[in-house]
């Protein structure tokens, strides 16, 4: 059984249809590229699998661990093991990243029937996760991603994932903004957290991201539906050819 | 939260008894307990066995207050308040006729306490549950105030100062709120029942908090309560005021007096949460909640802080100000006023600067929801003496949904054309994203608003005292169940 069984969905956004009829199937502890041009529905899958609101679903259905997440609240999905790293962080003023996260990291895990963390053990294990993405002690104290540099809001978005321990991990075009270095350190902590009971969906416009992750499959999107999947090498055929190859255009020039 | 309507026939039956057994006796049948007039303030002042100056002071506020109108500036409506409608002198009830333990008291109050992490043996205190029968409260009391006499501290009810330190009440009651101050603050001044003192000697730090709890112990205070700290030169003492939680309150209309004094180089930190009750989710019941709160920083260098959290109460209408008569003195006022369902709050500040290069700081955060209304009113005053006065205010207001409003006005009056006034204001709505946000990482939409609610007041909720600030959280969180979703 897949973890994650997605059938031909179709999704609008204020009576605009933007999903056309996807099927995904994600294996546990596979890992998926979605790849596709600007405006070709990435972000919004993501959305649909997360449960935002205003994203309607017209037909279809997402089952995750068997069971249909369409009729889960966003923090019961994240509870079940659902997590999205934005491709847009939010600020949330006022609040520390760790105050917040003690609060997300216990939220998680009563849903999941653990125990509390204390503060102690909380801190220890914010402690641990952070060093993987050497992040700046400093950053954990400052309030949740307000003044965050792009390259270190994607970063804090990854440690938040390791933070909550997600069975489905969905990466929005994590790479935007990254430096080389970045990159290089953010990839490395994300594949520390590939495991067997870990599946993962990256959303990326470029090879070099699936260069240090690598993907069991990659998928390319355009206008809200598949039209191409494969193996990795498929991702390289892109880099090399571009979407014309597909019969595509890109999506945002034609709406343009 | 203990709906008035439940309590109401417990207070009558209380005032009744005491009109049979008590009441009638001192004064003249014809007096109906209920209502105001010169023999309910005698009685009020006999009753405590106040010097003759007292009641003559008290005779002459009432007197002044027949001459005065209820304010009506505000931005607040409620229906007309029957001043004769209601007791103004009620003894506290004695342990008899309290709940004897917690099974006695109504569950859902308790739940509220739950939520807000209160630990048992204080619930029972704030319940009223008869304290004796739950832990041994004396000897927690004498130990405070053991430390306290040491550090030659006065802290005891109002009506025990008059008894034991007549000359220090007497020279400073009514010195910063003038009998003829305002209608409610008059009508205090006439039949003010109990409240607390406490007086800081020269150069002396307080050992510790004076807290809520330890007067809650001390002093049963009703619905005119008159409060009077005064800090001596170069002292400094911390007071926490108020209701970590609902309060079972009989009444409906809440007038209280603070007063504070700091001498030369003193400060007072007066930090304030306060949930009364608010009335139900359709508007019905609750507090009014008319308070005067000023302080005067009298000597040079000297500095009174005011925060509060107002997360309770029908209707409030309150303005903790400072007089900064002193060259060189500081005015700070801290405000997170939130108003859900039908509650309403005109709340602020007044700082005066009359001395030279004094400071005021103004910091307010207003969130409503629901159908709540929000005011800000605040005025910065600076007089002609005032050289190099300085202030700076920002008002910030939160809403969550499209039904409730948020309002700031603010006054400024400068006749010193060196004195400098900042004002800054914002208005924000809680986005979407932001919630969302919070939802994908676990939060439930409430934990979600409540967490965001928590950030924007962060600069206020740092200066309250920590074990204060975590019950205030909490509070906030409380208050805005049903906000969302
Ligand atoms: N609220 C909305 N109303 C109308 N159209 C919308 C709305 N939200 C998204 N869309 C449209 O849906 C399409 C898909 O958007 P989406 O953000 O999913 O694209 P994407 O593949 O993630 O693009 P990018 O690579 O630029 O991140 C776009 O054309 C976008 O303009
Ligand atoms: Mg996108």
């Amino acid at each position: 059984m897949s973890l994650l069984s997605v059938k031909d969905l179709h999704v609008s956004v204020d009576g605009k249809q933007i999903l056309n009829g996807i099927d995904l199937e994600i294996g546990e502890g596979e890992t998926h590229a979605v790849m596709g041009p600007n405006g070709s529905g990435k972000s919004t899958l993501s959305y649909v699998l997360s449960g935002r609101e205003g994203y309607d679903v017209t037909q279809g259905e997402i089952l995750f661990k068997g069971e249909n997440v369409l009729d889960m609240e966003p923090h019961e999905r994240a509870g079940a093991g659902i997590y999205l790293a934005f491709q847009y962080p939010v600020e949330i003023p006022g609040v520390s990243n760790l105050t917040f996260l003690k609060t997300a990291v216990n939220a998680v895990r009563a849903a999941r029937g653990l125990d509390e963390l204390d503060a102690i053990n909380f801190l220890k294990f914010a402690r641990e996760k952070g060093e993987i993405l050497e992040m700046k002690d400093e950053l954990l104290k400052r309030p949740v991603n307000v003044g965050f540099s792009g390259g270190e809001k994607k970063r804090n978005e990854i440690f938040q994932m390791a933070m909550l321990e997600p069975t489905l991990a969905i990466l929005d075009e994590t790479d935007s903004g990254l430096d080389i270095d970045a990159l290089r350190i953010v990839s490395e902590g994300v594949n520390k957290l590939r495991a067997s009971d870990r599946s993962m969906i990256v959303i990326t416009h470029y090879q070099r991201l699936l260069d240090h992750i690598v993907p069991d499959f990659v998928h390319v999107l355009a206008k809200g539906k598949f039209v191409a999947q494969g193996g990795k090498e498929l991702a390289l055929e892109l880099e090399k050819d571009g979407y014309a190859k597909f019969g595509i255009e890109d999506d945002a020039d034609q709406a343009a | 939260m203990a709906p008035p309507a439940e309590t109401a026939p417990v207070f009558e039956e209380a005032a009744k008894r005491e009109y049979k057994y008590g009441f009638v006796t001192d004064i003249d049948s014809e007096f109906a307990p209920k209502g105001l007039d010169e023999e309910i303030v005698r009685f009020i002042s006999a009753k405590k066995d106040e010097p003759e100056w007292l009641l003559e002071w008290r005779l002459t506020a009432y007197r002044h207050w027949l001459t005065m109108q209820e304010p009506k500036w505000a931005f607040v409506k409620y229906p007309e308040i029957d001043f004769q409608d209601a007791y103004y002198y009620a003894a506290p009830k004695s342990d008899e006729d309290k709940p004897q333990s917690l099974d006695e008291v109504d569950p859902k109050l308790l739940e509220t306490y739950e939520k807000l992490g209160i630990p048992l043996a204080e619930q029972a205190v704030l319940a009223g549950v008869a304290v004796d029968a739950v832990f041994d409260s004396v000897s927690v009391a004498t130990t405070f105030k053991e430390k306290l006499t040491e550090a030659g501290v006065v802290f005891c009810p109002i009506s025990e100062a008059v008894q034991t330190h007549p000359e220090l009440v007497k020279k400073y009651l009514g010195t910063v709120v003038p009998y003829t101050d305002n209608f409610y603050a008059t009508l205090n001044s006439a039949v003010f029942s109990d409240g607390t003192f406490v007086y800081v000697p020269k150069g002396v730090r307080c050992p510790m908090e004076l807290s809520t709890y330890f007067r809650i112990n001390a002093a049963n205070t009703g619905q005119f309560e008159r409060t009077l700290i005064v800090a001596d030169e170069g002292s400094y003492v911390s007071y926490l005021e108020g209701c970590t939680a609902p309060m079972r309150d009989e009444n409906q209309l809440h007038a209280a007096v603070v007063e504070l004094i700091a001498l030369g180089d003193a400060e007072i930190k007066y930090s304030t949460v306060q949930n009364w009750y608010p009335g139900d989710e359709n508007g019905k019941g609750g507090i009014y909640n008319f308070v005067t709160k000023r302080g005067v920083c009298r000597g040079s260098n000297s500095k009174i802080s005011w925060t509060q959290v107002e997360t309770g109460s029908a209707v409030t209408w309150k303005y903790p100000s400072c007089i900064l008569e002193g060259d060189n003195t500081v005015g700070e006022f801290y405000s997170v006023a939130i108003t859900n369902n039908y509650q309403q709050a005109d709340t602020g500040t007044k700082m005066i600067h009359l001395g030279k290069n004094t400071k005021s700081t103004i910091i307010s955060k207003g969130i409503s929801a629901g159908k709540g209304q929000n005011t800000y009113r605040g005025l910065v005053k600076a007089l002609a003496g005032a050289d190099g006065a300085r202030n700076f205010t920002q008002c910030d207001s939160l809403l969550i949904g499209d039904e409730c409003g948020a309002h700031t006005v603010p006054y400024i009056e400068v006749a010193n054309p060196g004195a400098q006034v900042e004002h800054e204001a914002t208005t924000s709505k809680i986005s979407e994203d932001q919630l969302f946000y919070c939802q994908q990482r676990g939060l439930d939409p409430e934990e979600a608003v409540s967490l965001i609610v928590n950030g924007f007041c962060k600069e206020v909720l740092k200066e309250l005292p920590m074990e204060f600030a975590v019950e205030a959280q909490k509070l906030l969180g409380v208050t805005l169940e049903g906000s969302v979703g």
